[in-house]
């Protein structure tokens, strides 16, 4: 029998929605760590955290993404809203199989209650982890609230590294078991100052980033010369880079978010686009669909991570026209278990 | 304040040399300072260390001053007070997504940073603050080597 999956090694178990021994080289058990490491174009995703308490809303949601991602982000009160956590959608996603990044923000927790949630969330089978500043209170539902800020995006992944490799808290207290997790970071190269965000990238891999998911990204010339200064500087060895792809509705769309949220760039030529479509969304999709193709091409990206929010079902169908997967179908919990070899 | 900030952005590298120059005096004569007097020169120390600071710099007083390291504008005006570098939500003409009236504090620290002679120490990681220093005086822990 011929080996089914580059992603599959020897001694995995059957059901890759357990937790995989760790490969030399790997740090975590989990598979989106293994789809990158085996050179695979990655692709992954993020789950709106619902405003319920009942665990099939989150599941109902994750299944629009069965057999197209690799991964599913599960955000952290995204924009400063009030939502089920991301620890919350994490431990029901693992549950059933699914390979979530679990998002932390510094903005509503402090070191004590970051480094318990590490642990808890790694007890709960989470092996890769998104590490963010976040945004601030003011733009969210809860103005009023205290921001936090006890980390920031940089010392919350040094923090997690010292835990996973060695094996403490901040305090130096030790860890009886680490955490086991495969550490990202988010990068915004269309956001100034243009000349320091190569360093920040540095920083945050200095820190502990080994994947990196992009903001929004819809300017490829801005994004290949970001990319071209990070190789320059030896950057791209040293971490997978996944770029982020919005699936814009209209052009309504594109200039609210533009004007909203401070760091999203559009090009104008973007927003013509969508204003002279006869049918806008569908053009937001084709928007999208090029974007990941021309991504795709250009040297130093692992993967996409595609942000469709309330456009959650369009996702596959949008990667399926990119084409980048090939004949690769994302393991999910609907798939069959990996067939394993009966001989070596 | 405001303008004076702005300035001594501007102005890292002048600031940068003074830096150099009036640091080991400071911490030279506070050390002497301490000797004799013992605990009593905090509260005076701290006061001028506060005004003085706080008039260029805007300073907060985190008690562990990075100003060398961020091209002279203090980390601690970020409204998320990032000690790291900027967040991702810079606008395009380079002011704060929380703050729109006020410059980026990290836009302006890479500006400062890029004059300065030891600029580069930007992209060591600093490691986050201890809260317990808050209010108290960072040029009287250089002198006690605390």
């Amino acid at each position: 029998m011929t080996d089914p999956s580059p992603l599959w090694h020897p001694g995995d178990p059957a059901d890759p929605g357990l937790p995989l021994p760790i490969l030399p080289g790997h740090v975590s058990p989990g598979r989106f760590e293994r789809v990158l490491r085996a050179g695979l174009f990655a692709v992954t995703t993020e789950l709106a955290p619902p405003d319920s308490a009942d665990p099939a809303d989150v599941l109902t949601r994750a299944r629009e993404f069965d057999g197209v991602v690799d991964a599913i982000n599960a955000t952290d009160g995204s924009g400063a809203n009030c939502h089920m956590s991301s620890l919350g959608v994490c431990a029901i996603l693992t549950r059933a199989g699914y390979s979530p990044i679990l998002q932390v923000s510094c903005r509503d927790r402090n070191r004590i209650a970051i480094q318990g949630d590490i642990l808890g969330a790694a007890a709960l089978g989470v092996c890769s982890m998104l590490c963010l500043s976040g945004d601030d209170v003011s733009v969210g539902d809860h103005p009023e609230a205290k921001p936090v800020f006890d980390l920031d995006s940089v010392s919350l992944l040094d923090t997690a590294r010292v835990m996973r490799d060695e094996h403490r808290f901040l305090s130096g207290r030790r860890l009886d078991s680490p955490p086991r997790l495969f550490l990202g970071a988010s990068i915004n190269p269309f956001a100034p100052p243009a000349d320091a965000r190569v360093h920040q990238l540095a920083k945050k891999i200095a820190g502990g980033a080994q994947f990196v998911q992009s903001q929004y990204c819809f300017d490829i010339a801005m994004a290949r010369d970001f990319l071209n200064r990070a190789r320059d500087r030896g950057l791209l060895e040293r971490c997978f880079v996944l770029m982020g792809v919005g699936v814009l509705a209209s052009a309504k769309t594109a200039k609210w978010l533009k004007s909203a949220i401070p760091g999203v760039h559009i090009p104008d030529e973007t927003i013509r686009r969508l204003e002279q479509a006869e049918k806008p969304r569908a053009e937001g999709r084709r928007i999208a669909v090029e974007m990941i193709q021309q991504l795709a091409q250009t040297p130093g990206v692992s993967g996409v991570h595609v942000m469709a929010y309330r456009q959650e079902e369009w996702v596959g169908e949008i990667i399926a026209a990119a084409g980048v997967l090939g004949d690769r179908r994302p393991w999910s919990p609907a798939s069959p278990p990996f067939e394993q070899r009966t001989s070596a | 304040m405001y303008s004076l900030r702005l300035w001594s952005v501007r102005h890292a590298r002048l600031l940068e040399s003074v830096y150099r120059m009036g640091n080991p005096l400071i911490v030279a004569a506070l050390r002497r300072a301490h000797r004799v007097f013992g605990r009593r020169i905090d509260r005076p120390v701290t006061a001028l260390e506060r005004a003085a600071k706080g008039l260029m710099f805007d300073c907060r007083m985190c008690g562990d001053c990075q100003l060398s390291r961020t091209g002279m504008s203090c980390p601690m005006n970020c409204p998320k007070t990032l000690r790291n570098g900027p967040c991702g939500g810079v606008r395009e003409n380079g002011m704060c997504e929380v703050r729109p009236e006020m410059a980026c504090v990290w836009a302006q620290a890479w500006r400062g940073a890029a004059q300065m002679r030891h600029g580069d120490a930007i992209r060591d990681i600093a490691v986050a603050v201890d809260h317990r220093r808050f209010g108290t005086s960072s040029w009287l822990r250089m002198a006690r080597d605390d």
